[in-house]
């Protein structure tokens, strides 16, 4: 689904470059629940960036779904985005002036979906992420836990290939992690390929495989207790 | 085109951010409030210019006799010349081509009869050409024509106010009214540009009046109009000419203002139109001015909005806007931002010059009012403005990476 060989990204800072990420070789399958953790500063969310398309990479080739990225405008990188990508962010990212339901819709729009279909699909999905109560309320009526499920039902309502998670529990207490990490497994058993970034060791626990980087490179790379349960 | 999900988006996109919509309508509202109401005046006080000297035609020249001031080649102070009919068929013989009409005239004051209504009034002997001279239209019957001065006939055309007073209500046209003693025939009416006062004159053929009044060929004065197709300083020296030969068949000292007198309104016209150009440069100015305002106005704002929405347009590309649908989406809505307000500035505008107008007569200004085209270019000018201050942010922000605009606040 992913695979990325000898990936390199330099980040200009004045006269200077950093080099973030200095040759990253990684293979993602379809189906996989993968968790790249790393202090802050190893590269991680840049990795992320550049696999979720909203960043581009120096050196080294990334192939999405057999597809090799490279030369992309921003154009056909937004269509990649909506047909293949769901994003959440750890600070969910909605859009302040629209509801729950809105928000969960707005891949739909900019897929060409005609509206009463949209809002349809969406109220189904704010249904599985257990929010359909909630669906006319603005984010700022909603608590941490419940905007992160928002933004995880808009992740999905496009149904992609791959979920992309940037931190996604970072800005939640304990309880809500748990709803929300359980949510992501529910995900990733139903086969989509789920991709998260986080620092916390009790998050990469619950995936099925963790990508351990430091200084921009991949230190270690091992599947854990929960792949082999199953 | 139409595409009715992007006008939600937009629509709920300005009803939710009320505060941001609000100041850049009232930016444009403002601008072209302020372009309608100054260009309103501007005009306004225009046409009170041109008010004042459309009373007779603006090409008029009229020339009079007096007594003279200065003795001159044996003749004493104070003679009264006299124009005769030969001074006519003078000026027509060695000023023609720079005539378009001329007329004499002869004036006198008489009682006026119709039944029981009675009056007095100036009562001019003139040629079919004069109503030119005074910009007067005829609204029943004919004016003067040449086969009334051939017969020195007994017709007259009479003013709109001579109308109303002797005749109320009924049309004064056909019937035959007393002047001095002499009986006319009304065979027209003429209302006058002038106001009231020229409504109130009688007009007859000249010969009539001549041969009526003194059975002479003495000529009170002459009304002239110049040809058109002569400027201005033309127009001018034309009529020092005419004065100057008039002059010296009258035995008149050069030097002499009063003997013979003449009124060009070129010279008039040469103040006039150097006011009015100085006039309609400060209009244009002002309106510029205020445009550019305007255009300052709407780009800052239009930047600000774009900055403050960039962390928004980067989730939209995160979720598959493509940068093309982000830059339409921006532009729609500040044209169509701008159109509203620009729109509403400008019935508010004239609106209120419509209102106030009336009042503002005593500063000189009359009807005030801008002309359609005018403001609708100037809104179309904002709104492009807009466009192209907007599209610049907005095209930025649409190529920005995602990453980038999901990072800024």
């Amino acid at each position: 689904m992913i695979k990325i060989e000898k990936l390199h990204k330099s980040y200009p800072i004045g006269k200077d470059s950093l080099h973030v990420l200095k040759g990253i070789d990684l293979h993602i399958k379809e189906g996989e629940f993968v968790s790249i953790m790393g202090s802050s500063g190893s590269g991680k969310s840049t990795l992320l960036n550049i696999v979720g398309l909203l960043d581009v990479h120096d050196e080294g080739d990334y192939y999405l779904n057999g597809q090799l990225i490279k030369d992309m405008n921003e154009k056909k990188a937004a269509l990649l985005r909506n047909k293949f990508l769901g994003f959440i962010f750890q600070s969910f990212n909605l859009i302040s002036y629209k509801t729950a339901l809105e928000n969960v819709a707005l891949p739909l729009y900019y897929k060409g979906m005609a509206r009463k279909e949209r809002l349809q699909v969406a109220l189904d999905y704010l249904e599985k992420v257990g929010l359909k109560d909630w669906a006319n309320h603005l984010p700022n009526e909603l608590s941490g836990g419940q905007k992160q499920r928002v933004a995880i039902a808009r992740a999905l309502v496009t149904k992609p290939k791959v979920v992309l998670a940037d931190e996604p529990t970072g800005a939640l207490d304990s309880t809500t992690t748990d709803s929300v990490m359980d949510l992501l497994k529910d995900i990733n058993n139903e086969g989509m390929t789920v991709f998260v970034i986080t620092h916390e060791e009790e998050v990469a626990e619950q995936t099925k495989r963790i990508v351990r980087l430091k200084d921009g490179l991949i230190i270690s790379d091992e599947y854990t207790k929960a792949s082999k349960a199953i | 085109m139409f595409d009715l999900d992007r006008w939600r988006e937009i629509f709920q996109s300005i009803s939710k951010n009320k505060l941001r919509s609000a100041l850049s309508g009232f930016t444009v509202a403002f601008a072209i409030l302020l372009f309608t109401l100054l260009f309103g005046i501007g005009n306004g006080l225009q046409n009170t210019f041109k008010n004042e000297f459309a009373k007779d035609a603006t090409n008029s020249i009229y020339i009079w006799t007096n007594r003279t001031t200065k003795a001159y080649k044996g003749n004493q102070i104070g003679r009264q010349i006299q124009f005769k009919n030969d001074d006519f068929t003078f000026l027509k013989e060695k000023f023609g081509d720079k005539l378009q009409t001329i007329s004499p005239r002869v004036q006198r004051s008489e009682d006026v009869v119709y039944k029981d209504e009675k009056d007095r009034y100036t009562v001019r002997g003139v040629y079919p050409e004069y109503y030119i001279l005074e910009s007067a239209k005829v609204t029943e019957g004919r004016f003067l024509n040449y086969r009334d001065l051939n017969e020195k006939a007994k017709v007259v055309v009479i003013g709109r106010m001579v109308e109303k007073d002797l005749f109320g209500q009924l049309s004064a046209f056909g019937k035959q009214i007393k002047i001095g003693g002499i009986i006319y025939k009304v065979i027209g009416v003429f209302s006058d540009p002038g106001g009231d006062s020229d409504e109130r004159y009688i007009y007859t053929p000249f010969t009539t009046m001549q041969r009526l009044y003194g059975n002479n060929d003495n000529i009170g004065d002459f009304g002239i109009t110049y040809n058109p197709e002569l400027s201005i300083d033309e127009a001018i020296t034309f009529g020092v000419k005419m004065h100057r030969a008039l002059k010296k068949k009258h035995n008149v000292s050069p030097n002499d203002q009063r003997g013979i007198g003449i009124n060009n309104y070129a010279s008039g016209n040469k103040n006039v139109s150097g006011m009015m150009f100085g006039l309609s440069i400060l209009i244009l100015v002002i309106g510029f001015g205020t445009l550019i305002a305007g255009i300052v106005g709407i780009s800052n704002i239009m930047v600000y909005i774009v900055k403050e929405r960039t962390k928004e347009l980067g989730i939209r590309k995160a979720v598959g806007a493509t940068p093309k649908s982000i830059v339409a989406m921006i532009m729609q809505e500040s044209i169509f931002i701008t159109a509203l307000s620009g729109y509403a500035g400008l019935l508010f505008g004239v609106g209120i010059l419509k209102v106030a107008g009336p009042s503002l007569e005593k500063f000189f200004i009359l009807n005030p009012g801008v002309s359609q085209p005018v403001v609708i270019g100037a809104t179309v000018i904002l709104i492009l403005a807009g466009v192209i201050a907007g599209y610049l942010p907005a095209k930025r922000a649409a190529n920005i990476k995602p990453v980038v605009a999901l990072n800024a606040d």
